[in-house]
């Protein structure tokens, strides 16, 4: 079955269990990650998650409430995104 | 990893710091079919048309924001031009009742605004367009969100100066109807209108577009300006290039949440609008795009070119990113809502001829500008059509939203509130036109028009 990719983009200040915390969430959520980036661009931490949603077991609102209440606890912004997006926006 | 992470922290800064947003998704429907011999049953099917689609279109705008994470700021409906289908009840409690009916229906669909109370008189004017036209002010005056528009003139059909006489009488009878003369800002006067823009107050369905078209209005000052000011060095060129390719991509994600929208409603997809439409809110300004350019003040000598540069490189960059590219597709300039443009007028930096002169290079001409009550309708309608004349001989939509704001003089603030914004209040010459616009009739189509 064909994927179906979300991207989950963390910024904020560094600090530790940010991997870890969301990794939880998503897990107990039946999802699996993809792949994962991280650096510092200016200033900022910045991460960005592939997730593949293909099976999980809440809807796509839930799930980006939950990680966007995830970031305001850990003091990071988080913003959830389906894939196509970038594609349209950076790929002709 | 299929992007790098500075594609994807490029958009996410773009929404998160920038204000990239959707400005506008409006659902054009055709009301047409809604007309009935019995006006009651023409105003319960046109209730239960724009309740039904209404509903549909804020709970899937609502699903795809949250899917792509890039808020859509309005939900709004267009429909046919009230003129065309009220030809058959034009009497002036008829329109009154038509408008109150579209103002609950926008109000229980949960749409701020809806467009189309107008009329396209360019060539003349029928009865039943006089009545409705005289009694707007009313209708302006005793309804929330209903918006309207005069298209008075086309290149094919020369300026209706008659109508456009009318339409200085009436903006200041709706002025000294409602507060702040904000009646003022529902109405639209235009030449050359799109049959599909998005954007309100002049939105409206045209007569030909099918049953339904989803048009999306993207936003983005705020994506520009930052661009702009990453490369306060580089040549004309280069900066109308990077404008270029920032414009690109926020139209291909207009574009995107636009056909997903349309699909998920059910309705075809109609056009991305690729204007830049400002807000109050800080740093969501045209004029600081021209400012970041390298220019004091937006009104400056240098601003208009400044404007032509910034549009010409939005089309170019719109047009690539979208083969549905319509509406009006150029910038906004509106006063109040643009801080930058506000606050040039407050420092003596920007005139309403030198607004004028932007016409000339961008759509739209004066936009949410504030006059002195006091302005007789005669000079108001001389404004206008000396906006309205740069889009017939120039072969492109030009538009008045003009407030003359009952009590107050040139240089006293008004605040119109929410996304409308404030400003001073701007001078008008007191030099009377009035004996030249007196004359009525119609300015012939100009030579541009005989193309065939």
């Amino acid at each position: 079955m064909e994927k179906e990719l979300i991207f989950i983009t963390v910024i904020g200040r560094d600090r530790k269990g940010i991997v870890a915390s969301i990794s939880n969430l998503l897990y107990r959520r039946n999802l699996n990650i993809e792949d994962i980036v991280q650096k510092i661009i200016k200033d900022y931490f910045v991460m960005a998650m592939l997730v593949d949603i293909k099976d999980s077991k809440c809807s796509f609102e839930k799930l980006s409430k939950d990680l966007v209440e995830l970031g305001k606890r850990m003091n990071l912004i988080i913003q959830v995104q389906h894939e196509n997006i970038f594609k349209m926006m950076h790929r002709i | 990893m299929t992007f790098t992470l500075d594609e994807i922290y490029e958009t996410a800064r773009m929404i998160l710091f920038e204000k990239l947003d959707i400005r506008t998704t409006t659902l054009g429907i055709n009301i047409k079919d809604c007309v009935h011999s019995n006006f009651q049953t023409f105003l319960n099917r046109v209730h239960h048309k724009i309740v039904k689609y209404g509903k549909v279109l804020t709970k899937k705008a609502r699903q795809v924001e949250i899917k792509y994470g890039v808020p859509i700021v309005n939900k709004r409906i267009s429909i046919t031009p009230i003129s065309l289908v009220m030809e058959t009840h034009a009497k002036t409690k008829k329109f009154l009742q038509m408008a109150k009916t579209i103002d609950n229906a926008a109000k229980e669909s949960g749409i701020d605004y809806i467009g189309g109370f107008g009329a396209l008189v360019h060539k003349g004017i029928t009865n039943a367009e006089k009545i409705l036209i005289r009694c707007l002010p009313e209708i302006l005056a005793s309804t929330e969100r209903v918006c309207s528009f005069i298209n008075a003139g086309s290149t094919n059909s020369g300026l209706n100066i008659d109508a456009v006489n009318i339409a200085g009488e009436i903006l200041f009878e709706t002025a000294h109807k409602t507060k702040n003369g904000s009646g003022c800002t529902k109405l639209v006067v235009f030449v050359n209108a799109p049959e599909d823009n998005p954007f309100m107050a002049g939105a409206f369905h045209g007569p030909g577009e099918p049953d339904f078209s989803l048009n999306i209005g993207i936003s983005g000052p705020g994506v520009v300006r930052s661009v702009v000011e990453k490369n306060p060095d580089c040549d004309i060129t280069q900066l109308a290039e990077i404008i270029k390719r920032t414009v690109f991509k926020i139209t291909r994600a207009g574009e995107l949440i636009g056909r997903e929208l349309a699909n998920d409603i059910g309705v075809p997809f109609g056009i991305v609008d690729i204007s830049l439409a400002p807000t109050p809110l800080p740093g969501d300004s045209v004029a600081q795009i021209i400012e970041a350019f390298g220019i004091e003040k937006i009104g400056a000598h240098g601003s208009t070119f400044a404007i032509a540069l910034l549009m010409d490189a939005v089309k170019k960059g719109g047009a690539m990113a979208s083969g549905n590219v319509g509406g009006l597709s150029g910038t906004f300039i509106p006063v109040s809502e643009d801080a930058g443009m506000a606050e040039a007028v407050e420092k003596g930096a920007l005139t309403l001829e030198k607004i004028e002169s932007f016409t000339s290079v961008c759509s739209v001409g004066l936009d949410m500008v504030a006059i002195p009550g006091d302005t007789p309708p005669e000079i108001i309608s001389a404004i206008i059509a000396d906006i309205l004349a740069i889009g017939i001989i120039n072969n492109k939509t030009t538009a008045t939203r003009i407030i003359p704001v009952p009590g107050k003089k040139a240089g006293e603030k008004v605040f119109f509130g929410g996304l409308l914004g404030e400003m001073p209040v701007m001078e008008v010459k007191k030099l009377s036109s009035s004996k030249f616009m007196k004359r009525g009739g119609r300015m012939p189509s100009p030579l541009i028009a005989l193309k065939n």
